[in-house]
Formats: structure tokens, sequence, C-alpha cells
């Protein structure tokens, strides 16, 4: 229940420039996740959030409270900011049993007795866990600790909970079971929470919404689905998406205000309602890279009248799915469909693509200039 | 990444507050602080002061230099390079320390190295026990080795006989003392040092490397050749550079095997200067010394450079497939025993008798046994003598009570210290506090035993400061300052190691929750070190149980030790009873041991 402001954040290490001037504002009741490859600077925001770490520029806000001015060297200390946090290696502490690894935050806080042990049980059942409370951290498996960590976290009804790399030391199973766990925890609390993650898969099934970071600085904070739709550049596109993206090169050209495209997929014609501000060439002919998710390519056995006629090169069926690689001229792209299906190799088929759902960036600043709808 | 200035913010007076407080609010600053300043104190300010006595005039020698007391002089350090005198003060000692420590490191190098490869990377029999034999000697004293190279090897040049000369058996004095004897016993006692460093090395070696080699077409001669050596070599060259500067330093061996036939070593020939005067011609020979020792070291570092340890633990971890040895296998466990017999069975057991014996090298025949030596009365005495049997004699006694309350006040010091400074250095890795610390706790380390009283012998023999440091001579305190500094190094890296394995993330939950800096060392920290605390005050307990060239200096008649006491009484001839003072030294270091190791896990081969 609280709206945090970052504004002009920049955290050196040494020499090293690892935040740079990052802007960002989440909202109360927000799931925001961080995310990036490893060492673009998510954790390091994180902890500059949670008060771990001090930067040296920018000034943060929680609910207006002033908690970072690094103007005048102020840092609120952690326990005064109203939040806690999850840490990828969970930091339950091993010479205390489950229930004193809870009660601890809540003693320092010299709650009475009743009162602790009221909110350490509360959150163990909430997490499923009350049946291990006198046990020691090393005799629970990996999933179970998780489940410590994070009712550790919640049991002070933190207004904010931050959660590091929460999930990556769980294997496949757990890690879903986890992700819709922390999807009810979120809204049962109703806390707002940063999240910080790598696995694109996470970010986009439970946040509300995601800041997609690149080498120290902010990106794209957009929703998920405006995220997967319409990444704001090509390394973002790139990064979002499994299967990846298709990303086929042509020529663009601005013609009456509308955008007109060549490539391998034919000509398109793209409305100026469709375009945004990023900046391109008025006049004469540039690069572009057209780019279109697998799933937005239909496979047609039968001519049909707009589609383009390609090449089978590849098909591999994967059970649920069946991923098929085409080709087009020069150029190949996948098609993801779903279910069972098979194509020969070499067979002649007709790709539906929607024109409305092709993303066009411009090669030489690599940002997104038409966008999908 | 591009490289951006840090920004430079003007200085408000809200920022200044902040500033002031963000340091002031902070625990940990003022612990970072107040151990800096203690570390000058009792490591820098001795160091300078011993430098600057050695340029200073003292009263002694006023009558051969013009001058007053107090004045700047070059007269220390022309005596002891340049006079007439400097053959017999510095370079004939110099270069004795230097043959000994060359041939010790000669042989105790290859020996420790061979030693270990036997019991890491072949098949031979019988490990378990052979790998504790071999390190026993680790935890010997060095000058007990020299004891009992004595009880064998004594000649009546030094008024009784030994072993073999009781047997009849001539031993001529170039054997029995002197540089051979020197050699002989260091070898004996350092290459446990080359054996830990390189059984550690060949550990981490994962077999995969050397089955890679043989599936490549190398034989074995080449496999060790090519492979395995170039990974062990730095191992073995820090064994080698640690084993030259230690053994050029060593005082307890040469002044038992030296000092009766007139040949001394740097370390030998300092403490007579200390003893009899000029000392602060003593003191400048310690700074050779310390001199001699960063020297090595350096060019130890120099030469090793990045290569200092290779990361040789790959994948799936060592599993290790022995060596065969065949047909070498009868040799080498002959070599074995022939070397466990010589270096340890035999010469203990010649010591440990001696105990009982009327008249040494006189045989063991029942008119030549007696108690005396232990429980004997004067009155009782078979020989003339002045002493009682050591449990009858005070001196002992109170020799016993010295060294159990210098052990157990040095090393519980020390070991807490330690572990202060292990989390100043873990918690400030890459900081500059962190590393000012390690290089400062480093310090004592570069300096033998004898070196390093010195320095603190001329810092508080006088008072300093108008009286603020007062003069410590001839206090019990000043030995136990002494044992404490000299084992920050070891006790610092073990308490950072312990440090280490208490993941910051610990502590940063704490902090979330709300537990101060004292809370969270309370809750946190103090629990969970708690295990690795007991194993490294263990093994510091042990390292000053057996010392005798830190205190050697310092020692008066009410603050003497065992190992002084054992020492004195063999250069005053009562060998028997000598002998039977360093049993007890044993016993002593062999129970706190198995103690250390039962109860706190502590492993022989993190000690020094």
């Amino acid at each position: 229940m609280s709206r945090i402001e970052l504004k002009n954040i920049d955290k050196f290490y040494g020499s090293n420039h690892v935040l740079r001037n990052i802007n960002l504002t989440i909202e109360d009741g927000d799931f925001m996740t961080l995310l990036g490859p490893s060492g673009c600077g998510k954790t390091t925001t994180l902890r500059v959030v949670s008060g771990l770490e001090k930067p040296q520029n920018g000034i943060m806000t929680i609910d207006g409270v002033e908690m970072i001015n690094a103007d005048d060297a102020y840092y609120a200390e952690p326990s005064k900011r109203g939040l806690n946090l999850v840490f990828q290696s969970y930091a339950l502490w091993p010479h205390m049993t489950v229930y004193n690894n809870i009660a601890f935050g809540l003693k320092i806080q010299k709650m009475s007795h009743d009162e602790i042990e009221r909110r350490v049980m509360d959150s163990l059942k909430m997490m499923r866990i009350d049946m291990y409370k006198d046990r020691y951290p090393t005799e629970l498996s990996g999933g179970q600790q998780q489940r410590v960590a994070i009712a550790r976290a919640v049991a002070s009804s933190p207004k904010l909970l931050l959660l590091d790399e929460p999930l990556s030391n769980l294997d496949a199973k757990l890690r879903i079971d986890m992700r819709s766990e922390l999807q009810r925890l979120h809204k049962e609390l109703g806390t707002t929470i940063i999240y910080v993650t790598h696995d694109q898969v996470e970010a986009l099934t439970m946040s509300t919404k995601i800041a997609l970071f690149k080498a120290g600085e902010l990106n794209q904070v957009a929703t998920p689905m405006e995220l997967y739709n319409n990444p704001i550049d090509l390394e973002a596109a790139d990064f979002i998406g499994n299967p990846r993206i298709n990303l086929i090169p042509g020529r663009a050209e601005m013609k009456g205000g509308e955008l007109v495209v060549k490539s391998e997929l034919g000509g398109h014609t793209f409305p100026a309602g469709h375009l945004t501000d990023e900046q391109k060439p008025m006049s004469g002919e540039f690069d572009c890279v057209l780019a279109v998710r697998p799933e937005q390519i239909l496979i047609s056995r039968e001519p049909v009248e707009g589609a383009l006629p390609v090449n089978v090169y590849a098909s591999q069926p994967a059970g649920s799915e069946t991923i098929v690689t085409l080709k087009a001229g020069e150029e190949e792209f996948l098609s993801k469909e779903i279910g069972q299906v098979h194509y020969d190799i070499d067979q002649k088929v007709w790709a539906i693509i929607d024109q409305d759902k092709i993303n066009v960036y411009n090669k030489e600043t690599t940002r997104l200039i038409k966008r999908a709808v | 990444m591009a490289k951006k200035d840090l920004p430079r913010k003007p200085l408000t007076k809200t920022r200044l507050k902040n500033l002031i407080l963000n340091v002031l609010r902070n625990p940990f600053n003022m612990i970072v602080l107040v151990s800096l300043i203690v570390l000058f104190c009792l490591i820098l300010i001795p160091l300078l002061t011993m430098v600057k006595s050695t340029f200073t005039l003292a009263e002694g020698e006023l009558r051969r230099v013009d001058g007053n007391v107090g004045d700047f002089t070059l007269y220390y350090w022309w005596y002891m390079a340049v006079s007439n005198m400097s053959k017999a003060v510095l370079w004939k000692p110099l270069l004795n320390s230097f043959v000994c420590g060359f041939f010790t490191t000669l042989i105790s190098v290859p020996l420790g190295s061979v030693l270990a490869w036997l019991m890491i990377r072949t098949d031979i029999p019988g490990k378990k026990l052979l790998g504790i034999l071999v390190t026993v000697p680790y935890m010997i004293p060095s000058w007990t080795k020299a004891l009992a190279w004595l009880a064998v090897f004594r000649t009546p040049t030094s008024g009784a006989n030994g072993f073999l000369t009781g047997m009849g058996i001539p031993i001529p004095d170039w054997l029995a003392y002197g540089p051979v004897a020197i050699v002989l016993c260091m070898s004996m006692h350092y290459y446990a040092f080359s054996y830990i460093q390189v059984s550690g090395a060949l550990r981490s070696i994962n077999s995969e490397l050397e089955e890679m080699g043989e599936i490549q077409g190398a034989n074995k001669a080449q496999i060790l050749r090519h492979i395995t050596l170039p990974l062990i070599l730095p191992s073995v060259l820090s064994a080698l550079v640690m084993t030259v500067s230690k053994s050029i330093g060593t005082y307890g061996v040469a002044a038992n095997l030296g000092n009766r036939i007139g040949y001394y070593t740097l370390a030998t020939r300092m403490r007579v200067f200390i003893d009899q005067g000029p000392q602060a011609v003593g003191y400048a020979m310690s700074i050779v010394l310390v001199g001699l020792a960063a020297l090595i070291l350096m060019s130890n570092q120099k030469a090793i450079g990045v290569r200092k340890s290779y990361a040789t633990v790959g994948g799936k971890g060592g599993r290790s497939t022995l060596m065969p040895l065949g047909a070498a296998k009868k040799p080498m466990m002959a070599f074995l025993a022939i070397f466990l017999f010589l270096a340890m069975v035999m010469p203990f057991f010649v010591l440990i008798m001696e105990t009982f014996q009327i008249t040494t090298g006189a045989g063991y025949g029942l008119d030549n046994l007696t108690l005396y030596n232990w429980i004997g009365t004067v009155d009782e005495a078979q020989k003339y003598t002045n002493y009682p049997g050591i449990f009858q004699h005070d001196e002992f006694w109170s020799a016993f009570k010295n060294t159990v309350k210098l052990t157990l006040i040095g090393s519980i010091i020390t070991a807490i210290c330690g572990q202060f400074l292990g989390y100043i250095s873990s918690r400030g890795r890459g900081k500059w506090y962190g590393n000012l610390t390690e290089q400062l706790v480093f310090v004592p380390y570069l300096m033998s035993g004898v070196a390093f009283s010195t320095m603190y012998f001329s810092m508080f023999s006088i008072p300093h400061l108008g009286g603020l440091i007062p003069s410590l001579y001839g206090t019990f305190t000043l030995i136990v300052l002494t044992s404490v500094v000299k084992h920050f190094p070891f006790a610092s890296r073990s308490g950072t190691a312990n440090m280490l394995s208490i993941s910051v993330e610990l502590e940063e939950a704490a902090d979330i929750a709300g537990a101060s800096f004292w809370k969270r060392m309370a809750t946190i920290i103090v629990p969970l070190a708690k295990n690795g605390f007991i194993s490294g005050l263990m093994l510091v307990f042990i390292s000053i149980a057996k010392e005798l060239d830190l205190i050697i200096i310092m020692m008066t008649p009410t603050t003497r030790t065992m190992s002084f006491l054992a020492f004195t009484y063999s250069q005053e001839g009562y060998n028997q009873m000598s002998d039977a003072i360093s049993v007890c030294v044993l016993l002593f270091i062999l129970v706190c041991y198995i103690v250390a190791n039962k109860v706190g896990g502590a492993d022989i081969g993190k000690s020094w």
C-alpha cells in the first residue's frame, strides 16, 4: 500500500557506473517486475530501494516521504522504510528454527508475545508450512525454505515487499507452483511488490507492470502485454518471447504520412495512426527491420489471397505445439502452430501475416517506428 | 561501460550534517577506526621506534662516540656493517643464516613434496596412520627436535655423552653441533610445511586432467612432468619461500646446536647484542632480518604473480584415481618406514629414555636408570647437582603455571581479535579499510619470532611519549602482548575465513528486520561464528604453547615458561631435566591438539 518514486538515481561502484539515471514510479498495489539479463542493474535497483545500497545521485520517496536524498547525503535506514525483502539465497538464519526466523523481526519491533505468535502462525499458515515451525532451515527442502523466506518477509506486514529472483533456485515444476502462490499472495495482501528476475516468463505471467533494464538504464516500462506486443527497440524485441521473434530486413519510405515497406514478406503500407513518434527519415528510403511473432504467422496449405508463398524448411513438433521454419527468398522465419501438424520438407505453403500485428523498427536507431495494434 | 566521474556535490549544511551522522550512526565505522588505530599502535609504531633507536645514540656508547644521548648517529649501522667488527657481527652470521636456510630448503621442500605426492596420489597402504605420523613433527616445537638431536649425537665437548657416543661410536663435533645438525633438525621440522602446502594443491587437482594426458598418449613420467608438476608449482614455490624465510630467522634450533661451539646465525648473534649491548646493534640486525623476509616474500609474489593458484577444481569436482606404485611399492614403504624411524621414533625414544638416565649415553642398564629427574629431591641425588627432579622444583611449577596462563590468556585474546579483524577484512573486501587492515595485520608475518620480539623489547624497555606508553619490561603483560600481536596474521586469516562463510545477506536480512549493529552481532554473527572461533582458538593455543623464539628475549625469572626453562637447563648442562620438561611440553601440546581436534574439529594443516 505505497507508491514509490525513484528520480534520477545514479549508482557507482568505484568508477563503474551501474545505475544510470533511473526514473521509475511504482504505483500503489503494483506488482512491478524488474526484468533484464544478469548484470543490468535490476538487483542493484532493488537494493537501493531497500536501503542496502546508497546511490550517489537521486531522490526516492515512498508515499511522498523522502527516503533517499543523495544531495543531502540522506538515506533512511532500511528498517525505517516499511518494507521487507526476500533474498535470492533466502538468507534464512541457520541457527534459528523456522518459528524464530520469522519471529526475529517482530521481537525487535517489541511486539507482545501473543501478537508475535499470532502473526508467525498466520504467515506460516498462509504459506502452508505451519507444520515445520520447529525445524531448522537445513532440515527443509529448497521449496520449503523459499516459503519460510516469504513468510518471514510478510509477517511484519510490510507496505512494500521486495523479491530478488526468489524462484531461481527451484526446479521447473516448483517454480510454476510458486508463481501462482506469489500471485495469490499479491492479491490477498494487496501489498506493492517489486520483483527482480531475468526470466521473462515469470515477468509476463505475474506482473502488473514490467521495467525492462538494459546495461544500467531503464529501457521500457510497460504492462506485460504491451511489452510483448510492442517492444521499444530491437534488443527488447529479441529478449522477450520464446521462440524468439522473427526479424526480417526491409527498406522503408515515408509517403504521404504513411510508411511503405518492402521486404521478403512482400510490400506493406502502414497508416499514419499506427506509427510512433520515434525519429525516422521523412524522405527517401531507409533500412528497417520487420518483427513478427511466430504465433502471428498462420500457415495455409492452399493458396490464399494476400498470403505469401513460402517453402517449409524444417518442422519441429513438440507435442502441444509445432514450430515450423519457413523460407521466403533468402529469409528464414519461424511460425508457431498450436497442436500437432505435419509438413513435408520443401513443401510449398502459404503464410498468412496480419500486417496490423507487424512491428517495424528503424535499423539505424533500432527503435520502434510502427506499433502492432 | 562508459566511465563517468563520480558526481561532486556542493557541501550544504544538511549534507554535512547527514554525512557526519551516517558515519557516526554506524558502529561498524567506529570499530574499523578503533581497530586501525590499535593496529597502528601495535605494529607500525613499534617498527618505527625500533628503526629510530638504531639511529639514536644511547648512554652505553658515549665513551666511544662523541655526542649526547639522543643525538642522531650512524654508529650502530657503521659498527654492524662496516667496522672491523662487522665480519663477526653481521657478515659471518648472515652467511651462516643463508647456508642453513639454503640447505634446509634444499632438503625439506623436495622431501615434503615427495611425501605429499606419495600420500595423496599413489596407492601406498596405511595412509590414515601415515598421514597422522607425517604431520606429527609439525606439532612438535622445533627446539624440542634440537634437544632430541642432542640426546642422540651429544659429544663430551658439551660435557656429557649422547646415545651414540655412549655406545662407543665416535661422533665428530661437526656432526653433533653446528650447521649440519641445524640443517637436519630444521629440515625435520619444515618439511611438514611443504607437505601440507603441496598435499593441499594435489588434492585439488582433478584426476581427469591427468587422465586426459593419458588419453593423449603421455606416459607417467610425461604426465608428472607436464601436467602435475606445473599445476602444483605455485604451492611448491610458496612453501619454498616460507621455508627460506622461516629457517633464516629461527632461533631455538640454532642456539641449542650452534652456540656451544661458537657457531652463530643472524638470529642468535642478534640476541647476544640484545643481552649484552649495544642493543641498537641488535635492533639493526633485527631490521636486516625483517628486510630479508620482506624481500623474499615480495620476490615470491613477483615471480608467481597472477599464477598464484590455478582454479583446478572444475565441473564435477575432484574424483581422483590413484596411481598404482606397482613394484615400487615396497621400496617406497621402506623409505617411509626408515624416514619415520629416523626422524621421529628414534630421537624421541632416546629423548624420553634420557629423562630416566643417571648418566646420559651410559646405556639403559638398571643401574643407570632413575626417576630422580622427575621426582627426586636434592638429598637423593647420586651425582652432584643443585636441582631436584622437576616435579619437586618450584621453578618448574612456576614455569608450568606461566605456560598455561600465557597460552590461555594469549590465545583467547588473539582469537577474539582475530575474529574482529577477520570481520573487518571480510566485510571490507576491496574497500580501502579492508585492504589496509589486511596489510597491517600481515606485517608480523614478515618477522621471525626473535626479530618481532626484539621490536617490542625496544618499544617497551623504556617509557615513551612521557609515560603514555609505560615501560613494560619484564612484565607478563608484555609477553602476552607480544604473543597476541605476533599471532594476528594467523588468527585474522582464520577469522576472515570464518566470517566469509557467514553470508552478508544473513546480516542484511536482520538489518531490514530492524536489528541494530550490536543486535546483529549478538544474534547472528556470534552464534554462527562460534565453531570457527573455537577451532581457531585451539590452533592459536597450540602455536603459543610451542613458542620459544618469540618470548626468549622477554624472559625474566618470574615470567619463565616451560619452553624457556628447558632451553636454559640444556644450556646449563642439565640435559635430563631439560628433556623431561620438553616431554611435558610435548604432552601438553598433544593433549591440547587432541582436544582441539575432537571439540573444535581443528586441523593441524591450517596451523603454522
